[in-house]
């Protein structure tokens, strides 16, 4: 029997997945709740030390890291529940879900290059 | 002393001579308290009507041939006391196969499924008899004991919503038991499963809702077999473009 290419979306699903449960708490914390409350200097999220961080490979890496796994993972999740919900669309379901999640992979690349 | 109640016990029914599609059939039931649905069927078989159609063997929760639908919940009937019921129970055969009579189901696609995944232990080259026996870890016999513990009721096919949409999917079970012996220091099968486990209708057909292992009634955990082998796949997959063929 042939082996299923599944791997190819399943692996950046894992991947984002994994990502989204144990780093996306953190960061919603420091961004949604720390730095508004006064927890952290308001300073540290600044537009300056913000454009700094983008604006080194490593930090590019992290940011291109960060927003197209979930973003893969959350495509794919989408997909499953849709049919699992019992749309029996899965092609044109796959399109539009993927397809978002490239553009988003691609904006994230083009943006962080330009900075 | 133990108190018996009256139960009615709807089945359903079906006799490919007399019923063009199957019926509900109700018995009413004197169930002392200690009474699983399998008393009840026995009962009714011997008692009441004779034509009855079952599957049993232990009555203990080993053999794994008494699953049925039990007010519409996969179980087995040997497990499931009566007591913890209402007035009325419903017992129907597994979902998600082909009804052969009364509350037997045909199997044969598991079977086949379960065959195909070479489900015991492989070897490429047998070590002599004189040489002894392979000997084990406690710590490598428990990376699969859970596994080993399936009775291959079929339980989780009937309780699996991929299985219910697409029958050629492998299922839990099945890919369970391939997962044990994988994880088997002893075994050396893996590339030959994989060629079944990788394919689209192996792992990759479920999606992970993880009915399978809620109703597992010896704790198997299929959903986390499939999920492990789900990233052994993913990674078999991107090492072949590596040259690391496996």
């Amino acid at each position: 029997m042939a082996r299923s290419h599944k791997p190819i979306i399943w692996g950046p699903f894992a991947a984002g997945g994994t990502l989204a449960a144990l780093i996306m708490p953190v960061l919603i914390f420091v961004t949604g709740v720390a730095v508004p409350l006064g927890i952290l200097p308001p300073e540290s999220l600044s537009y300056h030390r913000a454009v700094a961080f983008a604006g080194t490979w490593l930090g590019k890496l992290i940011l291109f890291v960060f927003v197209s796994l979930p973003a893969w993972h959350a495509a794919h999740r989408a997909r499953i529940t849709v049919h699992d919900l019992g749309v029996r669309l899965d092609n044109i379901v796959a399109l539009v879900v993927y397809g978002l999640a490239a553009t988003l992979t691609i904006t994230a690349v083009v943006a962080l290059l330009r900075i | 002393m133990s108190e018996t109640r009256t139960i009615k016990i709807e089945i359903l029914r079906y006799r490919p001579e007399i019923d063009s599609s199957p019926v509900l059939q109700s018995y009413r039931v004197p169930c002392p308290q200690e009474w699983v649905v399998l008393d009840a069927l026995d009962y009714i078989k011997n008692n009441i009507d004779s034509s009855l159609s079952y599957r049993w063997s232990c009555h203990m929760a080993v053999c794994g041939s008494c699953g049925v639908m039990v007010n519409g919940e996969p179980m087995l009937a040997c497990k499931t006391f009566l007591r913890e019921m209402g007035d009325t129970v419903r017992v129907e055969p597994l979902l998600n196969f082909p009804i052969e009579r009364d509350l037997v189901v045909v199997i044969d696609d598991f079977l086949e499924n379960l065959k195909s995944l070479k489900p015991y232990i492989i070897r490429k080259t047998e070590k002599p008899v004189e040489e002894g026996t392979h000997l084990q870890t406690h710590a490598q016999l428990k990376r699969f004991k859970q596994y080993t513990l399936c009775i291959n009721c079929l339980l989780c096919y009937a309780a699996c919503p991929q299985y219910a949409l697409n029958t050629n999917f492998i299922g839990p079970s099945a890919l369970a038991l391939a997962h044990r012996y994988n994880l088997d220091s002893r075994d050396e099968g893996y590339a030959m499963r994989q060629e079944i486990v990788a394919s689209p209708e192996g792992v990759w057909e479920c999606s992970f809702v993880g009915a399978c292992s809620e109703v597992c009634p010896k704790h198997v955990d299929p959903a986390s077999a499939v999920q492990q082998m789900k990233i052994t796949s993913t990674k078999d997959y991107f090492l072949r473009f590596l040259g690391g063929k496996r």
